[in-house]
């Protein structure tokens, strides 16, 4: 099967299950949302993906490959992370170079263009770059990989407005010449939304949704009303949450809406995958 | 591109093509912006934007023409105009005889207001 496939994954930090039996398969040539909260098991999985942390249990497949100690399986994969692995002393003209080693594909004249429009000076050294331009030179690195599957664990970290406007637009670029699987892990939610077409979204160890995001958007509706008249609505429905003002109530529904069983005085409205993403993950 | 709305970002990006060939911008037989520029512009998954075009393709507002893109249809305006009038009444009518019940308007009342409107 092409693809990436974790099968039955399973990591335990001394009494923390930080994945448990996680199976998943991150297709080709889809850009993956991969949402959950602090601590839910997000870099776990990533780095037990690529191999930078070894699982207790289950496997993790890449077309069809193990990649248990397996240099041609990894080497599909490129992982930028938040934190740093190159050499603090190092000019970042020379990461480009050194990537290129281990990244055949990667395309240099590629990556200074990037450098270029994110002004970016390659001939800084990794240690003097600021926290916005130290996840664009591993941005830049990550997009110049020509690497099949792209994981980008919180790819827009520091960014200002304008740099997270700019790398949006550069990866739907990149993605549209040259199809990849990129999975974003994120917590700026409602920026990466339009981009990513299916969702995985991970709590406390498990995968609680794996679905294409529009599917998944078309199933979540808030409700308000009375709070009598809500409490009756919700009765028979999947309630995921609900505010109170007063006595106005807000619910929180995950479910398919028939319109016409809306009674009046309920006013209904859709959630953005933000609302969405909190009201599943809330403890 | 409006995420609030309520309509998925494909129906969306149909619209904002029919609205683009409504106002001109894009006339009959002269070529619509490609998913990649729909895409990059709105920040949206290249898969939605086709999905978005496709709409209009089955729709016989654009065509394709081989290795060139997405062209205007001849005839795609009042084609348009006439699918525009029908969602017209589906989406400001109804609704505003729902909402003239709701509040115990009169037809006459709204009639009214619907001429006071216009003089504006």
């Amino acid at each position: 099967m092409s693809g990436i496939e974790v099968r039955n994954t399973s990591k335990n930090y001394g009494s923390v299950h930080a994945l448990k039996a996680v199976s998943v398969h991150f297709e080709e040539n889809k850009i993956y949302g991969l949402l959950g909260r602090n601590g839910a098991g997000k870099s776990t999985l990533l780095n037990a993906i690529t191999g930078r942390i070894f699982a207790d249990s289950g496997e993790v497949l890449v077309d069809g490959e193990a990649t248990l100690e397996n240099d041609h399986a990894l080497g599909k994969i490129y992982m930028m992370s938040e934190k740093n692995y190159y050499p603090e002393g190092m000019k970042i003209r020379d990461v480009f170079k050194w990537t290129k080693e281990f990244y055949p594909d990667f395309d240099t004249s590629y990556a200074n263009k990037l450098a270029e429009r994110f002004e970016l000076n390659t001939d800084k050294k990794v240690r003097t770059l600021s926290t916005g331009y130290s996840s664009i030179f591993k941005l830049i690195t990550a997009l110049s990989t020509n690497a099949r599957y792209i994981l980008l664990d919180e790819p827009v970290l520091g960014l200002d407005a304008n740099h997270r406007d700019l790398f949006y637009r550069i990866l739907i670029e990149k993605y549209s010449e040259n199809p990849c699987t990129v999975i974003i892990s994120t917590h700026l939610i409602e920026e990466a939304a339009g981009v990513i077409e299916h969702v995985v979204i991970i709590k406390d160890g498990q995968v609680i949704k794996d679905e294409s995001r529009e599917e998944l958007m078309s199933k979540g509706y808030t409700a308000t009303g009375a709070a009598s008249v809500i409490d009756k609505f919700t009765a028979d429905k999947n309630l995921l949450g609900a505010d109170s003002l007063g006595g106005l109530k807000t619910a929180y529904i995950l479910g398919t809406l028939d319109r016409a069983a809306v009674p009046d005085g309920i006013e209904i409205s859709k959630m953005d995958l933000q609302r969405l993403f909190i009201q599943l993950t809330n403890a | 591109m409006n995420f609030e709305d309520e309509r998925p970002i494909f129906q969306q990006i149909a619209q904002q093509m029919e609205d683009g060939i409504l106002s001109g911008a894009f006339p009959e037989e002269t070529q619509i912006p490609s998913t990649t520029e729909i895409s990059v512009n709105y920040k949206i998954n290249p898969a939605t934007a086709l999905k978005g075009i496709n709409i209009l393709v089955d729709s016989g507002i654009v065509y394709k023409k081989r290795g060139l893109g997405m062209f205007v249809s001849e005839g795609a305006v009042t084609t348009l105009r006439g699918k525009r009038k029908e969602e017209f009444f589906e989406n400001y009518i109804t609704k505003l005889a729902g909402e003239a019940r709701k509040l115990g308007l009169t037809q006459g009342e709204i009639v009214s207001m619907i001429e006071r409107g216009f003089n504006q």
